[in-house]
């Protein structure tokens, strides 16, 4: 779906220094080389398989079918791949083209600290140097996954500018690159930021639509009737998508975070909230003021806390081939609890909020209709702070 | 010919930079008076921007203090007005993308034009990109001021042929920032500039001392100075105007002889 120029629809683009130019056109060579390169590919495979733990599974949850009394609901379980989320799939693919590209060192930004994490575990993988920018005050909400990125070899900036959160460390990460090219690459942890970025990062992570897909036929020999995912910038949403953005009857529902509610300045919801704008590389819908500042947005997710989308769902959202909803702070938490009591299996808070959306959608749906939702990650992560919420006090 | 070449008329130009609002407008009214006294021969005004990636912590930290200030684009431009009553050499916005965009490019190219703005820098902006803004830049005659960088290479061609105002030189990798040494080979990448167009080079990015000026004006036209500009507004605040003043002219100084 994307055009030469990188866009999709109107959205998308390269809105970078010039210094940065050079750099991603010649990642845009580079992929296009290995794209379709056998040998590549089967690498690739082979890391995902074993090393990641693809393909990962695709479990009927019967419990939560049951209780909620509506459709099937299948849990596309990303968060039993190594590292514990999706993210691993898009890092191993840019690090293994990085490592062909001759370079030898990987930087990213990270919310959450997963992707940081599974960039830092590529590295370590892959015998390369790593940097990850992450917001000081995310280096607090995730103590731990800070911890394992160093643990991993990987050197951690704290990022202070700004609201110290994801937006500022992607700021800070694309400063870096700009000051040290030749040998680095920046491993985008999304499907964001100036072409081809937010193209690389879909195919790697069109994986998971790929295996629900083919799931799905095993399991009940038909499409899903609803395919949904949690959306900060979209990395999983847009693998969970793709194969089926030709299939009409399947409705593709993405979850974004509303924090605090859509209402109120205290939110992260930037396809409901935010408005057309040219940020981070791209142009695409962002969370803003009316003189373009970019608004410094809030989620209890710091993987979802951030003001913008990726180009591929504003389109998809402006075509109406994918909905959006917004889902609040306590909605996911909500879900974060009650997956864990009824299936076992702890979500992270941000795909908490693609199970809170099922758990409202599943009643309203006739019993022989099937939703998938992907858990991008393991909820491990997010147990202190959610209990913190709770009122409990409990630190890592 | 551009309004924006006068600056470079007679001998080598100086360029400060300087973040509206920062701290308040008064201010900046202030310094830009005094820097234009001093020798100022074009003025490169700063459009404050939540999330300025181009730049480095001393320029981050001006677009901070203006817009906790709670400056808007309008506030800018009823201050460019006020200052275009006294103030006659060329002024150029820096700012980014978003604030253009979200203001409407045409209405604010055309305010631009109409306040007596001669030219536009926007860092996130690369050729590729450029039709956003363009037509509206030749429609209300302001310049859409074209980057080159130390990585540019094989681009230098292509961008300096649609080149209009001066060529902005970015004499290093990175961001905004003052810095002791500068690396590059500029003279070589001046030369190049050279084979396809006469426009104006001026460089920037990293330029604080007298010294560096002098030898960057050996080989181009003009030499743009912001982070050490911005690091004495950082110290004196609202009496910043007459060290500014000092610093310019230490500068054009230096860039004449």
């Amino acid at each position: 779906m994307t055009n030469p120029k990188g866009r999709f629809g109107i959205h998308g683009g390269q809105y970078i220094p010039e210094t940065l130019m050079n750099a991603v056109i010649e990642l845009e060579q580079a992929y296009d080389r290995y794209k379709a390169d056998p040998d590549f590919n089967r690498e690739l495979t082979a890391l995902f398989n074993n090393y990641a733990g693809r393909p990962s599974r695709l479990y009927f949850a019967e419990k939560l079918t049951r209780e909620l009394g509506g459709a099937k609901i299948y849990l596309k379980r990303e968060d039993l791949n190594h590292t514990g989320a999706h993210k691993i799939n898009n890092v191993l693919g840019q690090a293994l083209l990085a490592k062909k590209m001759g370079k030898t060192r990987l930087i990213a930004e990270t919310g959450a600290g997963q992707h940081g994490v599974a960039t830092a575990t590529a590295a370590a993988l892959m015998d390369m140097e790593c940097v990850v920018f992450m917001g000081e005050e995310d280096t607090r909400r995730q103590a731990l996954n800070v911890y394992k990125m160093k643990l991993l070899g990987a050197d951690v900036v704290p990022v202070r500018t700004g609201t110290a959160t994801l937006k500022d460390a992607v700021s800070e990460a694309m400063r870096e690159w700009t000051t040290r090219i030749a040998d680095t690459h920046y491993c985008l942890g999304s499907v964001m930021g100036p072409h081809p970025f937010p193209t690389i990062v879909r195919d790697f992570q069109a994986v998971i639509s790929k295996e629900i897909k083919e799931q799905m036929l095993e399991a009940e020999g038909r499409l899903p009737d609803v395919v949904m995912a949690c959306v900060g910038g979209g990395s999983n949403a847009i693998g969970s998508f793709y194969h089926f953005i030709e299939d009409s009857s399947v409705r593709l529902i993405g979850c974004e975070a509303a924090g605090r509610g859509i209402d109120t300045f205290e939110t992260a919801a930037t396809i409901s909230t935010g408005r057309l704008g040219i940020f981070h590389g791209m142009k695409s819908y962002f969370c803003q003021d009316e003189n373009g500042q970019i608004a410094p947005v809030y989620s209890i997710s710091a993987g979802l806390d951030y003001p913008g989308v990726g180009p591929e769902h504003a389109h998809l959202y402006d075509i109406g081939r994918a909905e959006y909803v917004a889902i609040t702070d306590e909605q996911a938490v909500n879900a974060f609890e009650y997956l864990s009591r009824t299936e076992g299996i702890i979500p992270a808070i941000e795909s908490s909020h693609a199970i809170a959306y099922a758990m409202e959608l599943a009643p309203t749906m006739d019993k022989d209709k099937t939703i998938v939702v992907t858990v991008s990650g393991r909820g491990d992560k997010d147990c202190a702070a959610i209990a913190r919420y709770r009122g409990e006090d409990i630190y890592e | 010919m551009s309004n924006i070449q006068k600056a470079f008329r007679s001998g080598k130009a100086f360029i400060p930079f300087i973040t509206c609002g920062d701290p308040d407008l008064a201010t900046t009214e202030a310094v830009v008076k005094e820097a234009v006294k001093n020798g100022a021969d074009l003025i490169e005004l700063g459009i404050p921007f939540s999330d300025p990636t181009a730049e480095g912590p001393v320029i981050q930290g001006a677009n901070i203090r203006a817009l906790s200030g709670g400056i808007t684009t309008n506030q800018i431009f009823d201050f460019v007005r006020k200052l275009r009553q006294e103030v006659t050499i060329p002024l150029v916005f820096m700012t980014y993308a978003n604030v253009v965009f979200s203001y409407g490019a045409e209405k604010f190219i055309s305010t631009c034009a109409e306040v007596g703005i001669d030219g536009l820098i926007l860092p996130d902006i690369p050729f590729e990109e450029k039709e956003e803004f363009l037509p509206f830049c030749h429609q209300y005659g302001v310049d859409l001021i074209s980057l080159i960088a130390p990585t540019s290479s094989n681009r230098i061609g292509m961008i300096t042929k649609e080149a209009e105002g001066f060529i902005y030189l970015v004499s290093s990798l990175g961001v905004t920032g003052v810095r002791n040494e500068i690396n590059t080979d500029l003279q070589s990448i001046v030369s190049i500039i050279r084979e396809h167009t006469d426009i104006p080079v001026a460089i920037g990015f990293g330029i604080s001392k007298p010294e560096q000026a002098k030898a960057m004006s050996a080989f181009a036209d003009g030499v743009i100075v912001g982070s050490a500009i911005i690091r004495l507004l950082e110290q004196h605040g609202t009496s910043a105007a007459k060290p500014v003043g000092e610093y310019v002219k230490s500068m054009k100084d230096a860039v004449s002889n």
